[in-house]
């Protein structure tokens, strides 16, 4: 009986199995044709952040750059936002494409270099422009800059002057990125950290009640912000610098908060497994040159940490926090899962 | 049952690896103790439950007003109830982001009054009206349906009566809904329960995601596989539970269409039902028009020249249609082979048991959710091959499963009754078994075949659940494609990927129909 039914089908399959064959071989074809097209020149795989490789960010500058000193393709994969760049090396693995991180933040380089996956830099990373020196072997600070909140102060002439302000306002309406993708998102919900402690759960309740939404990345939330969906958007104390230099415009400004700012330094590793070491030692080298550093500060609207040229005189214009703010890296690397549940469990109350 | 090993092969390797996993470093008091695991069960329940009330509710009047009025566009409307059966989820998505979002056409009328537009559309009444979209239809049309048994002369003796509205639903309606509803709310609930994509575009935020969401977002977002192999047994707990209540209580449903015939029933003239009925339409009209009328009036707007050209649409609908059409046929195998093996048991053998239970293996997808499925494999591949580079082929092979059930429907009986009538006959003559398909089953089965294998294929190229966990910029379908647009509010971008997709959709259908079904007339 068995025997009967399985010749049957295996009559019946016949074409359907030629079918299958054929399609199977387009499928095939069409994934080789991709291949040799890039075949000629090697390609560097640098995961980033949708921002930083849209034609609006620094990505096709830096791109361009790039490719007429090295003789290859760099191919700026774009993410929805820094800690998505994380999680999809995490789930990868070892089978990973990318050759160079770009975009993982401070908060995030203990979590990174747990993973086994990176190589060290070897640059030389002692003149930089930061706060504070730099010490660490796999990852390189390529810009950093302050989270704040962003407001139009034509619209919102009494801004908060702290957080616990906005935290009692009732009229201001905000929108701010998941912690579990952004690295905003991440680096707010370690200022409210910073400044609330074992309080953070309520203070996340009592902004949950003025939460448009939550965004996977900066540029939805920034974006739904200069449509005016939101009064205030979580961004940097150095985004209105875009408005004054692209747009001439200057009703947007950050909110200067009492308590302090968080500090974010943007940084780039380079991956163990790469198929082509040497021209990712190139990029990392690259990454402090003039030819990345000059881009940063009116592309990426961030500080470069190297700068030859010295930014437009709008800069002068912005906030510097009086105080800063700053977990170290292997504290957050500790705690970051059990404070993301803690946001998840308050907002979700 | 090559095809069934392959399934159990699949879905039981799947879930060998998630149990092994939870069995070796799952502590799972510790994921039910959590308040956000709690909460994410509740809210799977509480929206599924609202959803099913919610449709079930509005389904009832509808049901009602269709057959008591009749006009002119009315067997139209029916035929387009069955519409949403097989309209892509994402694209609804964007129809009714279209309407109900910040920009919408309701904030674009109010603003016209000077009200401030509102957000309402992330959270629970999106995910609400999206379920509402999908499921009132469908519900309508069981409800219609059932109405259809009701027979000409209890009308007659309704009106010989002069029963009123209230009567003839207590005496003559309520006793045929009465047999429908359970399954029909079970169905309904195990829909909305198991919903991704709605909840995933318009859930907004960690507060309303149900199990399915929250096991996407634990493997993405997080890189949680505890949590997520955690949630998966759960989810997989949960719906097995659930089916295995409605098989234990519940008859399946009737397959047919409704006839949409209309009785001249005595409530036909009441003013009250009258007014009711305008009601209700006009509820109905409300809630399902404006979507649908935006997806195909928004699609040629400023950008769709620039979105018909972009490479990233053309690459999209390449993968997109390679992924439909190879997982169709595979889909189409198996379903063959397990009726193959089930038609010898029915008819020949008398087995119907053993052959329900082949069959409803093949239905194995309804109780383990793609998603499920998709973690699990990533968890059994993972270890040997670059998950992302077979992605396609994840996604073909859970696609294939997920059209199963409706393929086996499809062909089930049509295959049988083939056999039933020409299986002596075919073994007097002595036809091989190659002749027996040639002459016999495939002249019978081309039109069946068509028809699933048109479905599946549009199935497959409206699905947005695997690819969402391992699809890439380079590997994306197009609903991955729309998901991402309408999450970056490119809607303008969107309205045209809709309308391309839901084209593309019909293109396949009417193809496979005309190609394999062959001449037939309607």
């Amino acid at each position: 009986m068995k025997h009967t039914i399985n010749t049957l089908t295996q009559g019946v399959s016949r074409r359907v199995i030629h079918s299958l064959a054929i399609g199977s071989a387009i499928f095939a074809l069409s994934c080789q044709a991709n291949e040799t097209d890039n075949a000629a020149k090697p390609t560097l795989n640098v995961y980033t952040y949708d921002s930083f490789a849209s034609d609006w960010g620094p990505g096709p500058k830096i791109k361009a750059a790039f490719e007429a000193q090295c003789d290859c393709q760099l191919n700026l994969v774009a993410l929805e936002d820094g800690v998505s760049i994380l999680n999809r090396v995490k789930l990868e693995g070892k089978y990973t494409k990318a050759d160079i991180l770009l975009g993982l933040d401070n908060n995030l380089m203990a979590a990174a270099i747990e993973t086994q996956l990176l190589a060290p830099h070897q640059q030389d990373t002692s003149a930089l422009a930061l706060p504070t020196p730099w010490h660490n072997d796999y990852f390189i600070p390529f810009d950093y800059s302050y989270f704040a909140f962003i407001y139009d102060s034509e619209k919102l002439t009494n801004p908060p002057t702290s957080l616990a302000a906005l935290l009692a306002r009732d009229d201001i309406s905000i929108i701010y990125q998941d912690p579990r993708t952004s690295t905003p998102g991440l680096g707010f919900m370690l200022w409210v950290k910073a400044i609330y402690g074992n309080e953070a759960p309520q203070a996340w309740q009592q902004l949950a009640a003025k939460t448009v939404t939550i965004t996977k990345g900066w540029s939805q939330a920034y974006g739904m912000f200069l449509k005016g969906e939101a009064d205030m958007v979580l961004s940097y104390t150095t985004s209105p610098a875009y408005h004054m230099i692209a747009d001439k415009e200057f009703k947007y400004k950050a909110a200067e908060f009492s308590e302090g700012h968080y500090q974010q330094t943007e940084v780039v590793a380079r991956l163990k497994n790469s198929a082509n070491p040497a021209l990712a030692d190139k990029f990392m080298a690259f990454v402090l040159t003039p030819a990345f550093q000059d881009v940063i500060g009116t592309g990426n609207w961030m500080l470069p940490t190297k700068p030859q040229a010295p930014l437009p005189a709008e800069f002068e214009q912005l906030i510097t926090p009086a105080k800063t703010l700053e977990f170290s890296a292997e504290e957050v690397a500790q705690q970051r899962q059990a404070w993301v549940k803690e946001w998840r469990n308050a907002i979700s109350q | 049952m090559l095809a069934i090993s392959i399934i159990l092969l699949l879905v039981g390797g799947s879930f060998t690896a998630l149990i092994n996993f939870s069995h070796t470093e799952l502590d799972f008091s510790d994921i039910l103790s959590d308040h956000y695991t709690r909460h994410v069960i509740s809210f799977s329940f509480y929206q599924a439950g609202l959803s099913t009330l919610l449709s079930i509710a509005l389904a009832i009047p509808l049901a009602r007003a269709f057959s008591r009025r009749e006009f002119m566009a009315k067997q139209f409307i029916i035929k387009l109830l069955n519409l949403t059966l097989v309209l892509p989820v994402i694209i609804t998505v964007f129809g009714i982001v279209a309407v109900h979002g910040k920009n919408g056409w309701v904030n674009q009328f109010l603003a016209v009054f000077g009200i401030a537009s509102e957000h309402y559309i992330y959270g629970l009444s999106g995910i609400l009206m999206a379920h509402l979209f999908f499921n009132v239809p469908l519900a309508t049309r069981i409800l219609l349906q059932s109405l259809d048994a009701i027979p000409s002369e209890s009308w007659r003796l309704a009106s010989q009566l002069g029963l009123g509205s209230r009567h003839i639903f207590s005496t003559l309606e309520w006793p045929q809904f009465k047999q429908q509803l359970p399954t029909l709310a079970s169905l309904i609930f195990m829909l909305c329960f198991t919903s991704f994509a709605i909840v995933m575009s318009l859930g907004g935020g960690p507060e309303y995601a149900t199990l399915e969401v929250a096991i996407y977002q634990a493997l993405k977002f997080d890189f949680d596989i505890n949590q997520a192999v955690g949630l998966a047994v759960i989810q997989v707990s949960i719906t097995l539970g659930l089916m295995v209540i409605s098989a234990l209580w519940l008859k399946p449903h009737p397959l047919g269409a409704p006839t949409g015939k209309y009785y001249r029933r005595p409530d036909h003239y009441s003013r009250r039902a009258k007014w009711l009925d305008m009601l209700t339409f006009a509820i109905a009209f409300a809630l399902l028009a404006p979507p649908l009328l935006a997806i195909f009036s928004s699609g040629i707007n400023a950008h769709s020249l620039t979105v018909l050209s972009s490479p990233a649409l053309w690459q999209a609908s390449g993968l997109s249609l390679q992924i439909a059409v190879i997982s169709a046929l595979l889909s189409l195998l198996l379903a063959i082979a397990i009726l193959f093996t089930t038609r010898v048991l029915k008819v020949r053998m008398q087995a119907n048991a053993i052959a329900y239970a082949i069959e409803s293996i093949g239905a194995i997808i309804l109780v383990v959710p793609a998603l499920v499925l998709g973690t699990g494999l990533f968890l059994l591949l993972r270890p040997y091959v670059d998950v992302f580079a077979i992605a396609p082929w994840l996604v073909i092979l859970v696609n294939a499963l997920m059209a199963l059930p409706y393929l086996l429907r499809v062909l089930s009986q049509p295959m049988q009754s083939s056999f039933a009538a020409y299986d002596k006959l075919a073994i007097s003559l002595g036809l091989s078994r190659w002749q027996c398909w040639q002459f016999i089953d495939w002249p019978l089965l081309r039109q069946p075949i068509a028809t699933g294998l048109g479905l599946a294929c549009v199935l497959s190229l409206g699905d947005l659940s695997v690819i969402a966990l391992f699809g890439s910029q380079e590997q994306q379908t197009l609903t991955l494609l729309l998901y991402r647009q309408l999450g970056s509010y490119q809607l303008e971008q969107a309205a045209v990927t809709a309308i391309f997709l839901l084209l593309l959709c019909a293109a396949i259908f009417y193809l496979f129909e005309r190609l394999i079904g062959g001449k037939h007339d309607h």
